[in-house]
């Protein structure tokens, strides 16, 4: 199969030329998972989990369907591992609420990397202001790699969380997560990692990772907005309290105490986004489909051109690894004298789509001492002649800003 | 007018090589104006005399080139007039980029800071626009605010 024959699937890439490379911030859904949302509404729609007639019942079915899917997809053990959240950003928050709060005290530590997104940096935080513990950072070498220097200096008995990006979204390297969490579990610390950013473009495998938490967001692998998954080990889970409470999370409620509800409802508070799951389903679907070595090999083939052709251009930068390899797609860069939303109004212009700013990631930018960059971040359904005309555009933003070249 | 053409005819000259871009000795009022979802940052510091008129005005920072250059513009049209004056174009500036004044004698007030109307049609760069009369806004209204 070609990129252009996976094109055909998005309806968004039909009777147009616009070149989407802001793939890292959100993909592009393919026919299959608007018609199964679609189809979810038309044909089962009513409040899954309670409901005892044919509708709700169904409606449930295709809930808990998804979740399966989602099991197997990512190595867990048991579905009810899996917690569907809005995004990595609540499963990030879920885990500092109802893990953080209740298992880190003063003195102990919190280790996280300089090149997290936000999502991943603010929660922990907060777990640190109101426990009295420290937050310690990991920090990348030149080459965007966290070291086993860096992490056996820096991880230590103290550490009771170690929250780690996967992927990068902004340098695009993979981290050592596996070495990582086998080295913190070593240290007694327990492990999580963000991966918004790697579900969709590798096979992750919790199991063989070896962490005790991973968080990813739907929309990033085709799925709709508003889905996101948290896996947990389940004896972790349960052990945890619940992060919001309400509805549909309960075992039995009296006037002044109640029981939580059985894994993973008891972390699914009020009525569930089951259509978007069941998105997410015909998402993984379609994903396991095109396969990740198709996705691997064209996200590598691409990136490799795009780098090649930026390498020609002086007075544009790029931040990680020399290596196109090691970007999963995500190429973030400067042009000399052009400020980073400038080159993407200018990119927009040509029908170009790129994102400008801090990439929600501002304490790599203040690392890499940049105010802000530039990305594209390509995906499998990207073509060679896109990056060929992206390429082109790119040449002429330096004389659009008034500079000779 | 599109974009490019905007950068060309208006932009560039403002922000390639800015008029008023440095640090002031003394200034009277000095405050920075940051967006914060896309990291333009600035510092306005300007001079007033007794008389109440602003003898000069400047900024620092860095941002992108809608930034500064519409920076670099009102500093151009605010020297040599009083807080009221400045304050009122502030206003007409601001209600020109959110489409609500369009009245061209109106927007003629603002000489060549009125260019900037097109951003009007490009809801992604209005922060960028107004970030510099924002902060002026701000430090001639609550002077309090003063970080010198």
């Amino acid at each position: 199969m070609k990129a252009e024959d996976f094109r055909k699937d998005f309806p968004i890439f039909q009777g147009n030329d616009y070149i989407y490379f802001d793939n890292a911030a959100t993909s592009q859904r393919p026919q299959a998972v608007i018609d199964e949302v679609a189809d979810f509404y038309k044909r089962s729609n009513a409040n899954p989990l309670r409901g005892l007639y044919d509708w709700s019942v169904d409606a449930t079915d295709r809930y808990e369907h998804a979740r399966e899917t989602v099991a197997k997809f990512i190595g867990a053990k048991k579905s009810c591992e899996i917690v569907f959240t809005r995004n990595t950003t609540e499963s990030m928050n879920l885990l500092a609420y109802s893990y953080g709060l209740k298992n880190v005290n003063e003195g102990d530590e919190i280790v996280i990397s300089v090149m997290e997104h936000h999502s991943n940096i603010l929660p922990w935080q907060m777990v640190c202001r109101q426990k009295g513990a420290k937050l310690i950072w990991l920090e990348p070498d030149d080459e965007g790699v966290i070291t086993k220097e860096e992490y056996e200096s820096k991880i230590t008995d103290r550490a009771k969380i170690v929250s780690i990006g996967h992927v990068s979204n902004v340098l695009g390297v993979t981290n050592p997560v596996k070495e990582i969490a086998a080295y913190a579990h070593a240290k007694g610390a327990v492990v999580i990692t963000d991966g918004a950013q790697s579900v969709p473009h590798m096979k992750v495998d919790v199991q063989d990772l070896g962490v005790d938490f991973l968080a990813f967001s739907g929309h990033k692998l085709m799925a709709p907005m508003g889905i996101g998954v948290l896996y947990g080990r389940e004896e972790l889970l349960e052990a945890m309290d619940p992060f919001l409470t309400g509805g549909e999370m309960i075992e039995y409620v009296t006037r002044d105490s109640a029981t939580w509800a059985e894994l993973p409802h008891k972390f699914e508070a009020g009525t569930v986004n089951a259509a978007d799951a069941v998105g997410l389903e015909a998402a993984i679907k379609y994903i396991e489909k095109v396969g990740f070595d198709y996705i691997e090999s064209k996200e590598r083939q691409l990136t490799r051109l795009l780098m090649d052709g930026m390498s020609e251009l002086s007075y544009i930068k790029v931040y990680g690894s020399k290596d196109p390899d090691k970007h999963c797609g995500i190429v973030t860069f400067t042009i000399d004298g052009v400020h980073p939303h400038d080159i993407s109004s200018v990119l927009n212009e040509d029908r170009v789509c790129v994102r400008a700013g801090h990439h929600c990631a501002q304490p790599l930018m203040q690392y890499l001492g940049v105010g802000s960059t530039a990305r594209a971040s390509l995906y499998f359904y990207n073509t060679e002649e896109e990056v060929h005309r992206f390429l082109e555009v790119l040449k002429g933003v330096r004389k659009v800003m008034g500079y000779g070249d | 007018m599109e974009i490019k053409q905007l950068y060309r005819e208006i932009v560039n000259e403002h922000n390639l090589n800015p008029e008023h871009r440095g640090v002031m000795e003394n200034p009277s009022l000095k405050l920075r104006g940051v967006n914060p979802s896309c990291g333009d940052d600035i510092t306005l510091q300007l001079k007033i005399n007794d008389e109440g008129i602003i003898e000069d005005a400047m900024f620092d920072g860095c941002g992108c080139a809608i930034s500064q250059a519409s920076v670099d513009m009102m500093a151009d049209q605010i020297i040599g007039r009083n807080k009221e004056e400045a304050l009122k174009l502030a206003s007409t500036f601001m209600g020109m980029i959110r489409g609500d004044v369009t009245d061209e004698k109106e927007i003629e007030e603002l000489d060549e800071a009125a260019a900037l109307q097109d951003v009007s049609h490009m809801p992604a760069r209005v922060k960028c626009a107004v970030l510099g009369w924002k902060t002026m806004q701000e430090i001639l209204e609550h002077p309090e605010k003063s970080e010198n």
